[in-house]
Order: structure tokens, then sequence, then C-alpha cells
């Protein structure tokens, strides 16, 4: 079998990306969805107002935390939406569209990602 | 059937190789197969938290009153309900993530492998301390 060359080195990379992004996803996103869409809409705790979110959010760390919080977890759903859609549904004939699609959102909300945080003050 | 001296230029036989047609529907046949999917699912819900986190970034740099209008938004009844579901899809994640960890990293200690149960264990304090942490700049402010 002759494997395209592109595929050979991308492949590992989308891995890892898959890995990382599975890892960021299950220590640091039950607790931020717990209390942003749970307990600060229900009032069981009170939600940061608007001048400690942008305090916080001016801090380098902050952003670039919020950066890989972002990006990550999307190539992690990209990699997952991918194979569910080639093994769950058997759509194998659209094997490339959809790889385009799934790995193009997960890099076009980076890209969103990089941009807001970038331009936030 | 004609001899291969009589037609010279014969064609090789290709058999397809026979396969078991397996129903789109597969994954709704055992519980193990649904629980399968449902972990891959639950990063359509990791993808909308995601998604929901840019909007409030997006509300943030646009000023007081678009933070003030994300956070209304929030309070929709619907919008709730839909992030009590993706926790839930969330939290089963990070259990799978663990348990699967434990199985996909082995570490051994003197020559001597690390029961899987203790990896997990670590993983699950890792979370507890790690969640603590994030809650806790979230809270002070």
């Amino acid at each position: 079998m002759e494997a395209k060359p592109s595929q050979l080195r991308l492949e590992p990379l989308l891995w890892i990306l898959f890995s990382a992004g599975g890892v960021v996803a299950a220590f640091l996103i039950p607790v931020h969805l717990f209390l942003q869409g749970i307990a600060f809409p229900l009032g069981w705790a009170r939600t940061p107002d608007y001048t400690t979110t942008t305090a916080l959010v001016a801090h380098p760390l902050v952003r670039l935390y919020l950066f890989v919080l972002c990006s990550v977890p999307l190539f992690h759903f990209a990699h997952r939406i991918r194979y569910t859609l080639y093994d769950g549904l058997q759509i194998k004939h659209l094997n490339e569209v959809i790889a385009v699609c799934c790995y193009g959102s997960a890099v076009l909300g980076t890209l969103v990602a990089g941009f807001l945080l970038w331009n936030i003050h | 059937m004609k001899s291969p001296a009589s037609t010279p230029a014969y064609t090789l036989n290709h058999p397809r190789w026979y396969r078991k047609r397996v129903s789109t529907y597969w994954w709704l046949q055992r519980w193990e197969y649904l629980r399968f999917v449902l972990r891959e699912v639950s990063s359509v819900f990791v993808a909308f938290f995601v998604v929901t986190t840019l909007v409030q970034l997006y509300g943030l740099s646009r000023g007081p009153e678009a933070y003030a209008g994300f956070q209304n938004w929030l309070k929709n009844p619907f919008v709730i309900a839909l992030n009590v579901v993706s926790f839930f899809f969330v939290v089963f994640h990070s259990i799978t993530w663990f348990s699967l960890s434990a199985r996909a990293m082995v570490v051994r200690i003197g020559g001597k492998r690390v029961p899987g149960a203790l990896i997990s264990g670590s993983n699950y304090a890792a979370w507890l301390v790690v969640s603590a942490v994030i809650a806790w700049f979230l809270l002070r402010g």
C-alpha cells in the first residue's frame, strides 16, 4: 500500500491534538461548564461581573490558558466526529470531505479564539 | 470452459472479499456499543462549550452591554437545560478518559507495573484539585 506523503506527516499531529484535547476537556471543561452554564445562571453563586472578568482576562497567562482551553478540545471534537461518521454511520465515501470539514472547523475556531484573545483589552 | 492454451490473454480471477453487511444502526444493538457512541458524541458538547466560551469572549470584547446580554442568554431555561445535558456528557467524557488512560499508560516502578486503579485514582485526584483551583479563581471575584 502506498500512503500519500501528506497523510504520513499529518496523522500523528492530528492524533496528538486529539489526545491533548481529550486531556484538556477531561480536566478543565466540567468545572467551567458547571459554574458558567449552571451555577451562575441559576444564582447558586455570584456571577463575576464585567470589570473583574476583564481584569482576569487581561493577564497574559489567563489568555494563554483560554486559548488552550478553546483550541485543542476542538481538535479532539474534530477527530472523534470524523471517526464516528466513518465507523458509526459508515459514511466512507465522503472521507476526505468530512476530514477537511472537521479539522477545518477546529482550525477556524482556533483562529477565532486567537483573534478574540489577542484583541481583548 | 476454455483452456488457457486457446485463450492466451486470459484474465485473472479477482474474487471480492466476503463482507457481512453491517447495519447503519449497529451501535444500538448492545449497551457497550451505545456507550462507545455516546462517549464519541460527548465531543459535540465539548465543542458546544468552546463555542459558548468564544461567544462570551466576543461579548467581553464588545463591552459591558454585550457581556450582560450574553449572561442573560445563559439564563434562558433552554440554554440551562442544554448546559445540564452538556455537563453530564462532559463528565462522562472525563470518567471514560481517566479509565482509558489507566489502560493506555503503562507505568512501571521498580520493574512492577503500577495498577490501573492507582493511575485512574491519581487522575481523579488531580481532576479534583484542578477543578478546585479554577473554581477559586472564578468564585473569588
